[in-house]
């Protein structure tokens, strides 16, 4: 069963606070996710000044905005999929994360499988 | 007609509830869906009221009841390829997990109950829902006696309940004991979700009955079903015993007219003497050994209660020296509100009074009818009758069952006026 864990920072005019976890502290999660052999996919995010909001309205128009939602109050900072058995294994996950520590907090959505594999 | 077909058809109900929690246990572990786990056991449920009366009960009723909930359910995966797949895949998942496999009882089928406990009361689900899906899969009630259990509307508690299955197969909540490095983090929500029955049974949080016996009952049961499980674990006994010691003065705790009569005023002889025992003999062992837990320390605390003759009597400084440890263990705001009761007990009411006007400000007492309450009663032994009318009236605005409203209506009208 795959899901993803969404690395979430709480944003403060405009700013993400930090935890104060390193780069070391990712590469080393990285690390063990990779040799514990549920590793998928997952990328870190850019900072949120390059974000752009993209909306399309009924009239086909595009609307195109710099930065985020004004209203929002939550960073993604990077993700990952991971491949495990049950929803405790990845809460184990989640919680060894530097994410989820401090201020940081890890979101975890299992991933819908449209099409069950035979 | 009544009298004698109801009792043996109730009879017969109890059975198979206490019967069907064990069934679906092992149905889910079998199958790992408990929407199919239900269904057949139902069927196979209906299929044993259809033939036992007449071809007479199996010698294992348990493996008989499985056997036909099993074929149920393999008929239904021979005509449904699709949740044949699904739960395919899930058995895969299960295996890869590698989850130990569930103890033997001593009856004619494992009991695999213990599992389905820690799905029931996953921290993954909401708190209410936790305490409903123990309510429905374990106590074996129905989704409409469980949501007159929550005072919910039956299909509210049905829609509540279809959610949380949802997740617990969506999100792949697992159906397993946890390990024992993970045990102690994960049996507080199993303890919490019975204990919620239990004071749901016990103070009804609104409506027109002070407390629910059937309720309370259905929690002990559970109680008992978990004490059985994990021997081992103190805080089970603890919480059983809690229960127990509380519920021993079930008959004493509301008069005649269904009103309600506190602690102080209970006519102690109707206390049940017998379940007192009983608890009183969990208590000792939840708290031998280091470190008791806070079902334990509570449990202690009431089995004080029980053990004394009168109010007068209670040992208050073993009662404020017991708190002083659960208010270590569970720093709530709603426990030093007890503890300040119990010292106003001990050293009098002007102390109980300073401790609770230092809990003024908290959030958690914000509009929790018994803080006002307890401040009335010290003002009124104070002589302070103003402030303890005024105290009495904020307690009126917040309380939820018409038996607490009517005490503290007597007791306002019971305040001289200055």
């Amino acid at each position: 069963m795959k899901y993803m864990l969404l690395f979430m920072s709480p944003l403060v005019d405009g700013e993400a606070v930090g935890n104060g976890c390193t780069f070391e502290d990712w590469i080393r999660y990285d690390r063990e996710m990779k040799d514990a052999g549920v590793w998928v996919s997952g990328h870190p995010l850019q900072d949120l000044t390059t974000c752009t909001t993209v909306q399309v309205g009924p009239d086909g128009e595009r609307t195109i905005t710099d930065g985020p939602f004004a209203e929002t109050r939550e960073l993604l900072g990077g993700y990952d999929v991971i491949d495990v058995p049950d929803l405790d294994a990845a809460l184990d996950w989640a919680a060894r994360s530097p994410g989820a520590i401090g201020t940081g907090s890890v979101q975890v959505r299992p991933i819908a499988e449209i099409d069950v594999p035979v | 007609m009544p009298g004698e077909d109801a009792a043996v058809g109730s009879s017969v109900e109890a059975v198979f509830r206490e019967e069907r929690g064990r069934l679906l246990a092992s149905l889910v572990r079998r199958f790992g869906d408990l929407d199919l786990a239900e269904e057949v056991a139902s069927e196979a449920i209906e299929a044993a009221l259809t033939h036992w009366p007449t071809d007479g009960v199996p010698s294992r009723p348990g493996a008989w009841l499985l056997t036909t909930a099993r074929r149920r359910a393999v008929d239904r995966l021979r005509r449904d390829r699709v949740l044949a797949t699904r739960l395919a895949v899930l058995r895969a998942e299960a295996e890869r997990a590698d989850h130990a496999p569930p103890a033997d009882a001593d009856r004619d089928l494992p009991d695999d109950r213990l599992a389905l406990f820690f799905t029931c009361a996953h921290p993954a689900l909401a708190a209410p829902d936790r305490g409903a899906l123990t309510l429905r899969f374990l106590a074996g009630l129905t989704t409409a006696a469980v949501a007159r259990a929550f005072l919910v509307p039956p299909a509210t508690m049905a829609q509540r309940l279809v959610r949380a299955k949802r997740k617990i197969r969506d999100a792949r909540i697992p159906f397993r004991v946890p390990g024992p490095d993970e045990l102690p983090g994960r049996l507080p929500t199993v303890l919490q979700a019975v204990y919620s029955v239990f004071t749901e049974g016990y103070a009804a949080s609104s409506g027109p009955e002070l407390q629910r016996i059937d309720l309370a009952e259905e929690a002990i049961r559970l109680g008992r079903i978990l004490r059985r499980l994990l021997p081992a674990e103190r805080e089970v006994a603890g919480l059983l015993a809690l229960m127990l010691l509380v519920h021993a003065r079930r008959d004493a705790r509301t008069g005649p007219d269904g009103a309600m009569v506190l602690l102080d005023d209970q006519d102690r002889g109707r206390w049940d003497r017998q379940m007192i025992e009983e608890g009183r003999g969990l208590v000792v062992v939840a708290l031998t050994g280091p470190g008791p837990g806070p079902y334990g320390v509570q449990a202690a605390i009431a089995a004080l209660h029980d053990e004394a003759a009168d109010v007068a009597s209670t040992d208050w400084p073993q009662v404020v020296a017991l708190y002083d440890v659960l208010l270590g263990l569970v720093p709530s705001p709603i426990v030093a509100l007890n503890r300040a009761a119990a010292v106003a007990m001990r050293d009098g009411p002007a102390a109980g009074l300073a401790l609770l006007d230092e809990l003024a400000d908290e959030p958690r007492l914000r509009g929790h009818h018994p803080y006002p309450a307890a401040r009335a009663d010290l003002l009124r032994r104070l002589g302070r009758w103003n402030e303890a009318a005024a105290a009495y009236r904020i307690a009126l605005t917040l309380v939820g069952t018409d038996p607490e409203r009517e005490y503290l209506l007597r007791q306002l009208r019971s305040v001289p006026t200055e």
